[in-house]
């Protein structure tokens, strides 16, 4: 139940013991800390390698009040500094703890407007919960299990919450992407009661929510009942609609008050090596979107997709974890990540890292790609690669891997995913020149989100590079601030109160590198 | 929703669909495709917008029934509607301004030909059209290709117009000379063929390559091709290219890809829905979708 930290002696084990009966208890300063970190309940690494049900399994109430009494409610919370979209919380988690939990809700949802999918997806381990004060000593509180409980309470009892419809602004604003940012930004702003339209390209809202991450990490469920609780608060969405394409950002312009340009940094990298376009190597993008968006994982889907028995995936942040493990799933017998660098330098989240290698993910580390091979029918039959060793460091901070010579040796595989990254996508920019870009094409912004046209914002993947969800909605969260306040004549924003250093675009948290 | 206006049947597997699409109808440009989802669960798929009109707000799509999905969508009805309709996608054609066009068609390659040959003709460029088909059932927009000029039809076993294929009746055009540009849309072979056959005229020779994709807007990489050497997306630099510079041999080997799956979704609904279409399972296809 408990993680392995020292146990908290016989008054700790009463404590947890009346927690877990309902008991009334009163816990002091002192006792909270004879409390041990509640450890997540997991589907067994058996089982769900080969099903896509989610590895989670959430707390029950019981777990996630015993959890709540170890937050120590700091004066000055250090907790709020590190989430980009500063949830207040030690708020939630206290009314969670007197077992509140539509206040909780209530204040959750106030802060964050997509809470089920980041206590989901979020990095907490190197945010909210590397801040925590109980992390110095022991374990920190287990912010995100916690976000996830209240969250998924509210998504259940939608009842339980007051739904305000604010007073109509008159005000319209265009958001171009439905991922983490869009979503986040368009919710802000609903709230404030201006009248929000987000177009999408693909066909069903959500961007990498739905489209990349998979379902055993985030149900496309969760995510969609998150999209219809923001439909509920007046934000239309429009599917199927691509902005370079079906409509200009002039056009945009000339019909909003304000645009919101949040499409994220969709175009996917290859390797430059020779062999990349045979049959079974895949982008990270195309796999994972037959595999979420296009339901490929099921058997009588009408989408296809490869199912590779030895399948290698190139790369080591989340993206490809998320691939190697769907390619378990899938009914690979061996799933191989082969990183350039070593087990220290992996970018993915350290829970994605230990889920693979739980579901039996083979790690070839300091290993490089050097060219894809193929059989007379151009199907892969392995990856030739050499070994690296780790060298001076570089820009990133990080020590460089520099080849061996001589070390070549092949993979034999039949199936392979790139998920080295991604880059800005040409279409927005090539049907609006006037559109400010940097040399990488991603867009340029000032301190407030807003790019070079006037009423124009950006944020999210297609500003700061492909990062995570949680700082593209931090950005969304941001922009709609900025947004707000350009539609009710009081440009500039004035710093006033907390938020103002999130609102200045001094971010706390460093961005993290989604992969190399 | 796109609501089906009208639906007519082409030939024995080709179906032309009209369906409501006021916006893209009004912008779309000639070479320009959009991708089409039935309804819930079913496949994205690439369709090239054959036609449009823009005053009745309405797009042609022209579908050739050769897996599930594309046999699920030309079996809709006047008054059915197709769910999801992303686009205009893709670059437009290139077009003379001026001059002698050749337009090849193969199969359902030209419902792709047909856009192309009529702007070219509103251009006032001269257009020669070259269609085949097996067999004269097989021969398609014969009447709406003559709108635009003049038009060569080819049947392999003869059973109407000339006797062979399009590229017996093109090497004649490219004795005579005077071309100043060739478009040709059709199955793989096809248009190698014919960029192999242009090459030493040195005439400017444009192909739109039927690549598999899932987005068509450059994010999953599924379409890439090899062009002068270099990978290019067909679905955002294309889907027209150079086919002096195209790598063929590559692009009939990635289509191959789902062949296996394609052939079993099909015979499964062969076999679980229309018995009728059992006879779709057997055919040998070309591409996914055109």
């Amino acid at each position: 139940m408990t993680d392995e930290t020292p146990p908290g002696g016989a008054r700790g084990d009463e404590i947890v013991r009346k927690i877990l009966a309902g008991e009334p208890v009163t816990v002091g300063p002192k006792e909270r800390m004879l409390l041990d970190r509640v450890a997540m309940l997991e589907q067994d690494a058996g089982a769900r390698s080969a099903n896509f049900e989610e590895v989670n399994l959430g707390f029950t109430e019981r777990l996630a009040v015993l959890e709540a009494e170890r937050c120590l409610q700091c004066k000055n919370p250090k907790c709020i500094d590190g989430c980009p979209v500063r949830v207040n919380i030690p708020r939630f988690i206290e009314f969670l703890r007197v077992g509140d939990l539509p206040a909780a809700a209530e204040s959750l949802l106030d802060d964050n407007a997509l809470p089920c999918v980041t206590g989901r997806v979020c990095p907490q381990e190197t945010q909210c919960e590397l801040l925590c004060l109980r992390g110095k000593k022991g374990k920190p509180v287990a912010i995100g299990y916690l976000e996830r409980y209240v969250a998924d309470w509210a998504q259940a009892h939608p009842e339980a919450l007051p739904h305000l419809r604010p007073a109509a602004s008159g005000r319209t604003v265009a958001i171009v992407g439905s991922g983490p940012a869009g979503l986040t930004a368009a919710g802000e702003l609903a709230k404030r009661g201006h009248q929000v339209t987000v177009f999408e390209a693909f066909h069903a809202p959500g961007g990498v929510l739905i489209y990349g991450i998979p379902e055993f990490r985030l149900p496309k469920d969760i995510v969609q009942a998150e999209v219809d609780r923001l439909r509920d608060n007046g934000v239309t969405i429009e599917s199927n609609s691509i902005i370079g394409k079906l409509f200009t950002l002039a056009e945009l312009r000339e019909q909003f008050d304000a645009v919101f340009l949040a499409v994220g940094a969709g175009l996917p990298v290859f390797m430059g090596v020779p062999g990349e376009n045979l049959k079974g190597v895949y982008s990270a993008n195309e796999y994972l979107t037959r595999v979420n968006l296009m339901g490929a994982w099921a058997p009588d889907a009408e989408t296809p997709v490869l199912h590779g028995q030895r399948v290698v995936v190139v790369g080591g942040g989340n993206v490809a974890m998320d691939s190697v493990r769907t390619a378990r799933r899938l009914g690979a017998e061996e799933a191989i990540i082969v990183y350039r660098r070593g087990p220290d330098e992996l970018p993915a989240r350290a829970e994605e890292v230990h889920h693979a290698e739980q579901e039996g993910v083979r790690f070839d580390f300091l290993v490089a790609p050097l060219e894809v091979l193929g059989d007379d029918e151009r199907w892969v039959t392995g990856l030739r690669c050499i070994r690296m060793e780790l060298g001076e460091p570089d820009a990133s901070g990080r020590r460089r891997p520099v080849p061996i010579e001589g070390s070549e040796f092949v993979i034999e595989c039949d199936m392979v995913v790139v998920a080295i990254g991604t880059r800005s996508n040409p279409i927005l920019r090539s049907s609006a020149p006037e559109l400010a870009v940097n040399e990488w094409g991603y867009i340029t912004t000032d301190e407030f989100g807003m790019t070079n046209l006037p009423g124009v914002f950006a944020g999210g993947d297609i500003v700061r590079g492909a990062a995570t969800v949680i700082l593209a909605m931090g950005d969304g969260k941001r922009a709609a601030a900025s947004i707000d306040s350009w539609l009710t004549g009081s440009w500039p924003p004035v710093p006033a109160g907390e938020n103002d250093e999130a609102a200045a675009g001094a971010s706390p948290v460093p961005a993290p590198v989604a992969s190399s | 929703m796109h609501p089906i206006v009208a639906r007519d049947q082409l030939s024995p597997n080709v179906t032309r669909l009209v369906l409501e699409a006021p916006r893209i109808a009004r912008i779309r440009r000639p070479g320009q495709f959009v991708i089409v989802r039935k309804g819930p669960g079913a496949e994205r798929i690439p369709l090239t917008i054959a036609d449009a009109d823009p005053d009745a707000g309405t797009i042609t799509l022209i579908i050739q029934a050769i897996g599930k999905s594309t046999t699920d969508l030309v079996e809709l009805e006047p008054g059915e509607a197709i769910q999801d309709v992303a686009g205009p996608l893709g670059s437009a054609t290139e077009l003379l301004d001026s001059g002698h066009a050749v337009c090849v068609g193969g199969g359902v390659g030209t419902a792709v030909i047909l856009p192309i040959a009529r702007e070219l003709g509103r251009r006032g460029v001269g257009v020669t059209s070259v269609i085949g088909g097996r067999s004269r059932e097989w021969v398609i927009l014969e009447d709406e290709l003559r709108a635009a000029g003049e038009v060569v039809t080819c049947t392999d076993d003869g059973s109407y117009g000339r006797h062979g294929f399009v590229t017996q009746a093109l090497g004649d055009l490219l004795e005579a000379g005077g071309i100043d540009a060739i478009y040709a849309v059709g199955p793989v072979p096809m248009m190698r063929a014919i960029s192999e056959q242009t090459r030493p005229f040195g005439v400017p020779t444009f192909v739109s390559l039927n690549a598999i994709m899932v987005d068509g807007t450059g994010m999953c990489g599924g379409c890439r091709v090899t062009v002068r050497g270099e990978t290019h997306y067909a679905c955002v630099d294309g889907p027209e290219f150079d086919g002096h510079q195209v790598d063929f041999g590559e692009l009939a080997d990635r289509l191959s890809t789902y062949r296996p799956f394609e052939q079993r979704a099909l015979e499964h609904r062969a076999a679980c829905k229309v018995p009728a279409l059992a006879a779709a399972a057997e055919r040998t296809t070309e591409g996914v979708t055109r």
